[in-house]
């Protein structure tokens, strides 16, 4: 072999980088190489069937500025905020359960609630679908039990149900970080908090809570920023009033057929939900400092 | 108070029943795949297995699972081996920017799948690349990757580098230590990892929409078969199939994992 090489391949810099590249160049050609690309198009105009490459802005005051997308990037966003919360404030007391009291079950716990995630992400959203639906489980349920005369309109086809639907799918993801940053607490910490007279509520709110703050973060960014592009569920479930910024950005790349605008909408999202989510990561951390 | 030498706790109670909502939505799909009823409501009214049995001369269907068992295939396949890379990269390996290069390798995870659709139907038509099951298991392995790698990155935490060392000592090559040490040592986490990555793939939906062309997968197929109102009791039953054949897969890896892990902890 080469000298050169042999001392190069010495160095651990270089050899690290040799054998994490195969996947990093995977991932540079085929997820950072197209967002670059799509950044390119969304300052580019469609033009009938060509694209015209001169730079402007004007894809993107279309999607900031025009009612109907702005509507739907609100409403997806307030969507998203709703469902990350909520997620959280359900899923804390299972991780908290799961790292205190799993015991030897810990790791059945964690896979049994892993597994619906990991599976049937379609059929999940079409059996809310079946459940909430006009003639659907609940209604015809309700309707054989006598409870109500007619089927209940106010339960399908609206944003409620979106966000039931995605606060379903989303929940075990949000518990795995959580139940990592309760579990790596030092538990002495809290013999601590006991011995110092805190009773259980106090020492939650100035130890437990503020210490696992980071997997609460970590939730809520995992929850928050791919639900705000969900399409299915929307879609499925959304009806008129459920319609997501997903479902207008898909339209672009198909029916509507204008890519340049398609782009513009998918990066005003990730940019106004990666803003407002930093935003809410800086409430959380100057709320934690006020608990201490 | 104890049941089952286990004694209840608020907290313990709701997360039993957090559990079971979980469970419950997806439970329906069998229950009602067995219902004799054009749609399904309460009460039930019969028990019967025609919908299973109209699923077994449905040509369309037995072409999209043929589609999707070839995507799970290959893009197992190949997302465990750009898996075992960036595993043992990050466990064994420091270097500068380790970080940096994990942190994007697992990006798609964290972004909204659209985006990630989007963008790669954008730069494959750019480059004229015509979509096909080939682009759809491009999609999948990026998308797969991250969740092999967590597979992974536990297998290789449990092995023991000296046995690699004493292999080189011993006089063997690279490729002999790797076949005769290391493959053997990680087997089981390569196993779990294909059937996890297989699952994925075989349930993954926006990607395989996006990219798919004129060839769907199952979850593309069932999408298309929605807007028939009169087609549901099929999906139901298709879609349990699914479900059974995804937990099936999903509990022999969890079991292969931790046979392993059991293992490995015995050794020390």
């Amino acid at each position: 072999m080469n000298r050169r090489v042999q001392l190069a391949l010495a160095n651990p810099t270089v050899r690290g980088w040799l054998v994490i590249s195969p996947p990093l160049v995977y991932a540079l050609l085929l997820l950072v190489g197209p967002i670059l690309v799509v950044v390119a198009y969304s300052f580019w105009t469609q033009d009938y069937l060509e694209i015209r490459r001169e730079f402007t802005l004007d894809n993107y005051r279309a999607a900031l500025g025009e009612p109907i997308y702005r509507d739907l990037l609100m409403r997806s966003l307030w969507i998203s905020a709703t469902v990350s919360v909520v997620t959280v404030v359900l899923s804390y007391p299972v991780a908290y359960f799961i790292s205190f009291r799993g015991g030897r079950f810990k790791s059945l716990w964690l896979f049994a609630i892993t597994v619906p995630f990991w599976s049937g992400y379609l059929l999940r959203i079409l059996s809310w679908k079946v459940i909430l639906g006009y003639n659907g489980i609940i209604n015809s349920g309700l309707l054989a039990l006598g409870l109500i005369k007619e089927p209940l309109t106010s339960i399908l086809y609206n944003a409620n149900a979106v966000v039931i639907t995605l606060t379903h799918s989303w929940v075990a993801f949000a518990i795995l970080p959580i139940y990592v940053s309760i579990e790596k607490i030092d538990r002495t910490l809290l013999e601590a908090a006991d011995d110092l007279g805190d009773g259980p509520l106090r020492r939650f709110l100035r130890v437990t809570l503020p210490l696992s703050m980071p997997g609460i973060v970590a939730a809520l960014l995992i929850v928050m920023i791919p639900t705000v592009g969900d399409y299915v569920t929307p879609r499925l479930v959304g009806g008129k009033d459920g319609v997501m910024i997903a479902n207008a950005i898909q339209a672009q790349f198909g029916k509507a057929s204008n890519w340049p605008l398609g782009s513009a909408l998918a990066i005003a999202t990730m940019l106004v939900v990666s803003t407002m989510a930093l935003a809410g990561v800086g409430l959380l951390y100057g709320l934690r400092r006020l608990l201490r | 108070m104890k049941l089952f030498g286990w004694r209840p706790s608020l907290l313990g109670i709701y997360t039993v029943i957090f559990v079971i909502i979980l469970y419950l939505p997806v439970a329906l799909l069998p229950v009602f795949s067995f219902n004799d009823s054009a749609t399904p409501k309460l009460p039930l009214v019969g028990f019967t297995t025609k919908w299973y049995a109209s699923l077994a001369h449905n040509s369309t269907m037995h072409q999209a699972a043929w589609n999707s068992l070839v995507v799970g295939i290959s893009t197992a396949i190949l997302a465990t081996v750009l898996g075992v890379c960036a595993a043992r990269a990050t466990t064994r390996h420091s270097f500068r920017g380790k970080a940096s290069a994990a942190g994007l390798i697992m990006t798609p995870l964290f972004l909204p799948e659209i985006i990630v659709a989007i963008s790669l139907l954008v730069l494959l038509l750019a480059i004229g690349m015509p979509l096909s099951l080939f682009t759809v298991i491009l999609g999948h392995v990026l998308f797969c990757v991250p969740y092999a790698i967590s597979v992974l990155v536990a297998g290789f935490e449990g092995f023991d580098p000296s046995l690699e060392e004493a292999s080189h000592d011993l006089g063997a090559g690279v490729f002999e230590t790797m076949r005769r040490v290391t493959l053997p040592v990680l087997f089981p986490s390569i196993l779990s990892s294909l059937l996890v990555s297989f699952t994925i793939s075989l349930d993954e939906f926006i990607l395989a929409f996006f990219l798919s062309g004129t060839d769907p997968t199952l979850p593309v197929y069932i999408w298309g078969q929605l807007r028939f109102a009169a087609k549901l009791p099929n999906i139901l039953a298709l879609g349990s199939i699914m479900l059974a054949a995804s937990l099936l897969m999903l509990v022999l890896a969890e079991f292969i994992r931790r046979r392993a892990e059991r293992r490995v902890s015995a050794q020390v």
